[in-house]
C-alpha cells in the first residue's frame, strides 16, 4: 500500500530544449487510479518512466510510499510496469513471462508456481496457456500476460504506459473496464498513462491532463469536464471537443452569430481588467440546442433565459443514438459540431438555430488560454 | 434471422490482359538471368567436383572432356595425406570461433545496449583494424612470433583469426543486439535482472539466429584462411588451405589432385552452410523481421 508523491520532478532531455517534464508536482493517493493524460510530446511517458526509474529525474523527487526513490534503481522500487507493446520475453513461455520477476527475486518454484496459476485465474488465462510463447497467443491474450507479469509481482505500484493502444477497438473497450474493475478490486495503487481522453474519463478515478511538459490540471473526470481550468483542457476532455470560438465582447457580452450572449459579472470583470477586446468562448457540443424548422426545441425543456445562434448545416453525422451536426454559423462563418439527441431530420445546406445557455458557457482568456472566472 | 445476402463470386478470368503478360514476362526475364548467374557462378564449382573424380591424364584435356571413367584414386590420396593439416584447420576454426564470440558478445554490449563512454571511437577502432592490408602487418606479425616462441604453432592462429574476425563479429552482434526492443531490456531491468541475466536471459536468446550467421561467417574465414598460415606455419600448425598449395608438386600433373583437395576443402563450408543456412538467412536479414 502506497502513495505516490511527485516533487517538483523535472526531465530535461537536451540542454537548450524545453524540459520533457517541467517541475511536477503530483499526489497520488494510496490505491488511487490516476491518469496521465495528454497529446503525444506532453511529458506523460516521461513523468511515468521517472517513477519507473527507467529515466533519471534531473530536479525534484519521486516518493513512493513516503520513501524517496530519486536514485533507487528501478527492481528496488517496488513497482510493475505494464508495457505498450507489452515487452514479452519472446523465447520464455507465458508462465516463465510471469513468473521472471519472482525468480530474479529468488522466491521458491512452488511459491511462484502458486503466485502465476493465481494470476492467471484473475485474468481467465487458460492454464494451457500458461505453456505458450508469447507468438503462439493473440493480441488480447498477450495484454493479459503483460497484466499477468505485472499483478505477480504483487507490487506497491502499478505503472501502464498505454497498454491498450494495440488492441482493436472492441477489444479496447472490453479490457478498459476489465483493467479498472481489477484495479478496484486489487486496491494497488496505479498511474496509467494514455493519450485517449475517453480511457482517461472512463478508468481514473482522478485524471491528470498533461501538456507540453506542464501539468494542467488535476481533477476528477467528471470534475474536470465541468470545469476546465485552461483552453487545452476543455478542448482535449471530450468527445467530439469543446467548440471554442474567438469572439469580439460588446457592451451586454460576447457577439457570436448573430447574437449577444450575455456573459457573467465576473468574466465581463476579469476580461475588462485584462482590457480584452475579444475572448474564446467554449460551448460542448451537447449545449448547442439544436430547434427544428417550427422553432421547436429537441433538446431538454428547461432552456429559459437561452440564446438563439443562428447557422447553416454543412454536415451531419448519424451515430444512432444521437446526431453531429456540423454547422456554419452565422457572421464569423465558423463551424461547430453540435450533439443532438434522438434523430433529427436536417440535411446539408439548411437553416438551423441553436439555443445557448449562458451559464453553459465557457470563456477563456485568447493569449493565455486561462478559463476567465466564472 | 433473415435470409443473409450471398456475396458476388469474383469472376475467374480465363485470359490473362496484357497486364497480366507483361508481368508474367517479367517474372521469367528475372527466372532466366537468376539460371544464368546462378550457373555461372555454379560452373567452376562442378568443373573442380568433376575433375576430382577424373584420372590425373583426363584433367588436363581442352576442350574439357565430360565422358571419362571417375576414378576415387585422387580422394584416395588426398584423405592419406590430409591427417593433419585437417586437424589443425579445426583446431585453429573452431577455437578462434569460440574467442571471437566469447570476446565479441560482452563488447557488442557495451557498445550498444549500454554504450560505453567513447562507445563511437571503440567502434571506429575495431573496424580500422581491417582497413590495413593484412600484408602491410605480416613484417611484425612475424618478429612478434618468433620472439614469443609462437612459429609454426596452432596457438598463434587461433590468436591471429580471433583477432581478424573479432571486428567484423562485433559490428555484426552489435547490429543484432540493436535490434532487441529497448521496452524488453527496461521490462528486464524493472524485473530485476542484472547485467548477466540481462544478457543471458534475455539478449542471447533472442539474437541466436544473429549469432548463428556470425559464427559461421567466422568459421567460413577462418576455414579458408591462407596468407597467415603460408607465413607464420610449416608444418606443425599447417592448415587445410596450406594442404591444396602443397597438392600442386614441382613438376607433373597435378590438376586432378588439386581438384580433390579443393573439393574435400570446401564440403565442412557447404556443410555448415546449408545446415545453418535457415539461421543464417534470419541472421542476415534480421533488422527486415520484426
Amino acid at each position: 500500500m502506497a502513495q505516490v508523491k511527485y516533487v517538483s520532478a523535472s526531465r530535461v532531455y537536451a540542454k537548450d530544449a524545453p524540459p520533457a517534464v517541467s517541475a511536477l508536482d503530483l499526489d497520488i493517493k494510496d490505491g488511487e487510479f490516476m491518469v496521465l493524460v495528454g497529446p503525444s510530446g506532453s511529458g506523460k511517458t516521461t513523468a511515468l518512466r521517472m517513477l519507473a526509474g527507467l529515466e533519471p529525474l534531473d530536479g525534484g523527487r519521486v516518493e513512493i510510499g513516503d520513501r524517496d526513490v530519486t536514485f533507487v534503481p528501478p527492481k528496488d522500487r517496488d513497482i510493475a510496469m505494464v508495457f505498450q507493446n507489452y515487452a514479452l520475453y519472446p523465447q520464455k513461455t507465458v508462465a516463465e513471462n510471469m513468473g521472471f520477476a519472482l525468480k530474479m527475486a529468488g522466491v521458491h518454484k512452488d511459491e511462484r508456481a502458486r503466485r502465476v496459476r493465481e494470476a492467471a485465474r484473475l485474468l481467465d488465462l487458460d492454464d494451457q496457456l500458461l505453456t505458450r510463447k508469447p507468438k503462439a497467443l493473440s493480441g488480447g491474450q498477450r495484454q493479459r500476460v503483460a497484466m499477468g507479469r505485472a499483478i505477480v509481482r504483487e507490487p506497491k505500484v502499478f505503472l501502464m504506459d498505454e497498454p491498450l493502444s494495440n488492441l482493436d477497438a472492441k477489444l479496447r473497450v472490453q479490457t478498459r473496464s476489465q483493467i479498472a474493475e481489477l484495479q478496484r478490486r486489487l486496491g494497488i495503487t496505479t498511474v496509467y498513462v494514455t493519450h485517449d481522453q475517453v480511457e482517461a474519463m472512463t478508468m481514473g478515478h482522478r485524471v491528470a491532463v498533461l501538456a507540453g511538459g506542464l501539468l494542467q490540471q488535476v481533477d476528477t473526470p467528471r470534475h474536470l469536464y465541468d470545469n476546465p481550468v485552461n483552453q487545452f483542457v476543455a478542448g482535449f476532455i471530450g468527445s467530439p471537443a469543446m467548440n471554442l470560438q474567438t469572439v469580439p465582447l460588446t457592451e451586454g457580452g460576447a457577439r457570436i452569430a448573430g447574437t449577444t450572449l450575455p456573459l457573467p459579472a465576473a468574466v465581463r470583470t476579469a476580461a475588462s481588467q485584462a482590457g480584452l477586446r475579444e475572448l474564446v468562448l467554449g460551448i460542448r457540443p451537447e449545449h448547442l440546442h439544436v430547434a427544428n424548422g417550427s422553432g421547436e426545441l429537441t433538446g431538454p425543456g428547461n432552456l429559459a433565459g437561452s440564446r438563439a445562434l443562428a447557422g447553416e448545416v454543412l454536415l451531419v453525422e448519424e451515430l444512432g443514438a444521437d446526431a453531429l451536426l456540423h454547422v456554419r454559423l452565422a457572421e464569423s462563418g465558423d463551424s461547430v459540431v453540435a450533439r443532438t439527441e434522438g434523430r433529427v431530420s436536417l440535411a446539408p445546406g439548411q437553416k438551423v438555430t441553436f439555443h445557448v445557455r449562458p451559464e453553459d458557457v465557457f470563456a477563456f482568456h485568447p493569449e493565455t488560454g486561462a478559463r476567465l472566472a466564472g | 434471422m433473415t435470409a443473409t445476402a450471398v456475396p458476388a463470386r469474383p469472376v475467374k478470368d480465363r485470359e490473362p490482359g496484357p497486364q497480366k503478360l507483361r508481368e508474367m514476362s517479367r517474372q521469367v526475364g528475372w527466372g532466366v538471368l537468376a539460371w544464368v548467374v546462378g550457373i555461372a557462378f555454379f560452373l567452376p564449382v562442378l568443373w573442380m567436383v568433376l575433375t576430382a573424380f577424373k584420372p590425373e591424364s583426363a584433367a588436363q584435356t581442352w576442350p574439357p572432356r565430360f565422358a571419362f571413367s571417375p576414378t576415387l584414386a585422387e580422394f584416395r590420396l588426398v584423405f592419406s595425406g590430409w591427417g593433419p593439416f585437417v586437424t589443425h584447420s579445426v583446431i585453429a576454426t573452431v577455437g578462434s570461433t569460440v574467442l571471437v564470440l566469447l570476446l565479441g558478445v560482452p563488447a557488442s554490449y557495451a557498445l550498444s545496449v549500454h554504450p560505453v563512454k567513447n562507445w563511437r571511437d571503440g567502434l571506429f577502432f575495431f573496424i580500422s583494424t581491417k582497413m590495413l592490408p593484412i600484408v602491410a602487418a605480416i613484417g611484425p606479425l612475424y618478429v612478434i612470433a618468433l620472439k614469443a616462441h609462437l612459429l609454426d604453432s596452432i596457438w598463434l592462429l587461433i590468436i591471429l583469426y580471433t583477432a581478424m574476425n573479432l571486428p567484423l563479429a562485433i559490428w555484426m552482434i552489435r547490429s543484432f543486439m540493436l535490434e532487441v526492443p529497448r521496452e524488453l531490456l527496461e521490462a528486464a531491468r524493472l524485473d530485476g535482472a542484472g547485467r548477466i541475466r540481462e544478457i543471458s536471459g534475455v539478449i542471447l536468446p533472442i539474437i541466436s539466429p544473429g549469432l548463428v550467421s556470425t559464427a559461421l561467417i567466422c568459421v567460413i574465414f577462418a576455414w579458408n584462411e591462407l596468407f597467415l598460415a603460408l607465413n607464420l606455419t610449416v608444418t606443425n600448425a599447417a592448415t587445410m588451405p596450406m594442404f591444396l598449395i602443397s597438392s600442386v608438386p614441382q613438376e607433373g600433373l597435378y590438376l586432378a589432385h588439386l581438384s580433390a583437395a579443393a573439393t574435400v576443402a570446401s564440403i565442412p563450408v557447404i556443410l555448415v552452410g546449408w545446415i545453418a543456412q535457415r539461421s543464417l538467412v534470419r541472421g542476415l536479414s534480421m533488422g527486415a523481421i520484426k
